[in-house]
């Protein structure tokens, strides 16, 4: 096994620990940081998705996945230029005005992150244009937000129509999720996607990167 | 001061009876022995017993007991009985409050997966179930579930053994339909241990024989107490009083009956082999008198069951009993609302050999989707007795402090340590999904679930680690017996 293939497996198993020694050797073998990242780290993500998936694992692992993840990720990072630090995407998240129930939102963070997304939190009980204030100010292209409670559900139609009255619906995508919306409440508010779980969060948050 | 065992919590018990009413129950079979007594059609028996000081009389096959050859053969009757699989290893201690889960046996019919018919069961079938058994954790034994159609039916009963040895490694719940079977039975359980003193050493099967309601043994059934005795091989006796029926309509009644239908058994048992290896099991039903059927989800057929039960424990035998099964004909909420309450009541009343998973329509058909279903029921039953313990819980307030800083516990040390013996999470035949999800993965039904449960594990099977000698002699003795019986050749998949 290569040393990419034993990163990948790696962080298949979240061994933190591990991914640090490995990737030392693969930097002082003089690997690329990139292709550590791609091939390594993305790869053993990505089969972590997969198999979670598939119900062969569980949380727990993927979220172990995500830790070693950010192990590598502080390792790597000081090694590309400011402006080159692959990035798949900026997603602005958080739990909308009146609503502090934030554990789903943490939850997308921390699989967003450890998929390879930055992630600008800006923690619950979130007012509108906070959340289009920091998207354009950071240029996201994803807003990520999140309710538990049916009465907060509405902020989010709001989001969406001031996105649409600056013009920046379609530049901005945005993804909802949390125990009581659905699909059709997406499709009903003009949401972008409706993420059912964290794992498959990522997912439609990749979809939506790539205009796919 | 709180000492470290205080916080050790009993295990959870359910329970019926008084000692004082066991007591009761116990001197009125007694006496429904010694002075009613009972009828059995096998003279070498009447003579055994008579020989021991029993009154007979040959010319009406019938038999009174005596308080002293009840209270001998109590005496001989061991506390446990283990069981070893295929490799020889240890894997069923029935005593105590030890619980296992068998599947349902001797089924006439299958509930064809496809196609959702009953039809009569083939050997693909059999083999198919034997490899199901091989990878569903929670059941512990297999048995031999139901009877192959495509082979005489003067072998049905030992062929189902030979595929069971033959593709899985679990020891074996089975029966013999025939006296002559019993030898072909044991023949093919020697090839597998090696010798006569190993089988005895290392039980590999179970071997149910029943009584006939109300009082009587056959021939057939009376004689496998016998033989088994002989070769140490364990027997659950399976006496079926039909409460209301061929039995008092209380359950108190039908417990008497019971208590003495299975007393004889073991008097025929230890009187033959002190000591041999018995189960005090059963298989009785209150009587629909709507229907003139036997329902084995009734409540009150499963009130009995966990009472016998506590009757067995309390003359400290293991014990048996066909519970965790349904009625009902087709994989719907009857199915596991009757197999469910089943194995929770049996494995609180501590019954060490739960039969009934797979089995539907009054135990006439198995389905290996309701198999694969009834295994979650079995592990939510297991978890369910494994009560609620303290794991590294006091004190509290590190856990917390860890929370509060991480903002959740999903992969805290103590998580990782205790999340599958604490958290019960079943296979994907219980749908746990978010309904979105569960939309987008085709909106399945219970019985779609089953299906795909089924092909996925069949897939991942293993065949047992028997060397290929031994498989060989099995495959020889199999055909032998067959062709003694007109069969020419096993059907291909058999061989």
């Amino acid at each position: 096994m290569d040393l990419l293939e034993q990163i990948a497996v790696a962080m298949q198993r979240g061994d933190s620990d591990t991914i640090g020694q490995l990737l030392r050797q693969a930097l002082d073998n003089e690997l690329a940081p990139k292709d550590i990242l791609d091939n390594g780290l993305i790869a053993g993500m990505n089969v972590i998705g997969d198999r979670y998936k598939k119900h062969e694992i569980f949380l727990p692992e993927v979220l172990l996945a995500a830790k070693a993840m950010h192990v590598g990720m502080d390792i790597l990072k000081p090694l590309f230029l400011k402006d080159e630090v692959p990035s798949r995407g900026r997603v602005v998240i958080g739990t909308v005005q009146g609503d502090i129930h934030d554990i789903g939102k943490n939850l997308v963070a921390i699989m967003l992150r450890g998929a390879g997304f930055e992630v600008i939190d800006l923690g619950n009980d979130v007012a509108p244009n906070k959340f289009i204030d920091t998207a354009v100010e950071r240029n996201a292209k994803i807003i990520g937000m999140s309710a538990l409670l049916t009465t907060t559900m509405p902020v989010m139609k709001k989001v969406i129509e001031q996105l649409k009255e600056k013009g920046l619906n379609g530049r901005i995508k945005t993804i909802i999720g949390g125990a009581p919306l659905s699909g059709e409440f997406a499709e009903h508010i003009g949401a972008d996607a409706y993420g059912y779980d964290s794992v498959q969060a990522v997912d439609c948050i990749k979809k939506l990167v790539s205009g796919s | 001061m709180l000492k470290n065992e205080d916080l050790n919590n009993p295990r959870p018990v359910l329970k019926f009876l008084s000692d004082t009413t066991i007591e009761r129950i116990m001197s009125e079979a007694r006496d429904v022995l010694c002075k009613l007594g009972f009828e059995i059609h096998n003279d070498a028996i009447l003579s055994m017993l008579q020989d021991h000081g029993a009154s007979v009389d040959k010319s009406k096959n019938h038999v009174l007991f005596t308080n002293d050859i009840i209270d001998k053969a109590l005496k001989t009757t061991p506390d446990s009985v283990k069981l070893y699989d295929v490799m020889g290893d240890e894997t069923l201690d029935l005593s105590g409050y030890n619980v296992y889960f068998t599947p349902g046996s001797a089924a006439l019919n299958i509930l064809d997966g496809k196609t959702q018919e009953i039809r009569k069961p083939l050997t693909a079938d059999y083999v198919k179930y034997a490899k199901l058994m091989s990878l569903l954790d929670n059941i512990a034994s297999q048995s031999t579930a139901f009877i192959p159609s495509d082979v005489h039916e003067r072998i049905s009963d030992s062929y189902r053994l030979y595929l069971s040895l033959l593709y899985c490694e679990k020891p074996v719940v089975t029966g013999a339909f025939t006296i002559e079977a019993f030898n072909i039975m044991r023949d093919l359980q020697m090839v597998v241990r090696g010798s006569a003193e190993e089988l005895v050493a290392k039980p590999l099967t179970i071997f149910s024989c029943c009584p006939t309601s109300p009082l009587k043994w056959s021939d057939v059934t009376s004689q496998n107490v016998v033989d088994c005795a002989l070769s140490s091989i364990p027997v659950e006796f399976i006496s079926m009083p039909l409460s209301g029926f061929m039995a008092p309509v209380t359950l108190i009644g039908t417990l008497v009956q019971h208590t003495a239908e299975t007393l004889s058994g073991l008097v025929i048992s230890q009187v033959t082999n002190p000591g041999a290896p018995v189960l005090y099991g059963g298989s009785p039903a209150i009587f629909d008198i709507r229907y003139e059927t036997t329902p084995m989800g009734a409540i009150g057929t499963q009130m009995i069951d966990c009472a016998y039960n506590e009757i067995g424990k309390y003359l400290h035998i293991p014990t048996q009993a066909y519970i965790s099964l349904s009625d009902a004909k087709q994989l719907d909420a009857q199915a596991g609302l009757e197999s469910s309450m089943g194995a929770t009541l049996a494995a609180l009343a501590g019954i060490n050999n739960i039969s009934g998973p797979g089995m539907l329509d009054f135990e006439s058909c198995q389905s290996l989707e309701k198999l694969v279903l009834d295994n979650e029921i079995c592990g939510m039953a297991l978890r369910l007795i494994r009560g609620i313990q303290p794991k590294e819980d006091f004190p509290a307030l590190p856990r917390f402090e860890e929370l509060l800083k991480e903002k959740h516990l999903l992969i805290s040390e103590h998580t990782q340590k205790y999340l599958r013996e604490e958290l019960c999470l079943p296979g994907a035949i219980i749908d746990r999904a978010n309904r979105t999800r569960w939309q987008e993965e085709g909106s399945l039904t219970l019985l779609e679930r089953g299906r795909r449960e089924v092909s996925k594990l069949l897939n991942r099977y293993e065949p047992p680690r028997l060397s290929e000698d031994v498989k060989k002699e099995l495959k020889k003795t199999m055909l032998r017996e067959a062709q003694r019986c007109g069969m020419e050749r096993l059907p291909e998949i058999a061989l």
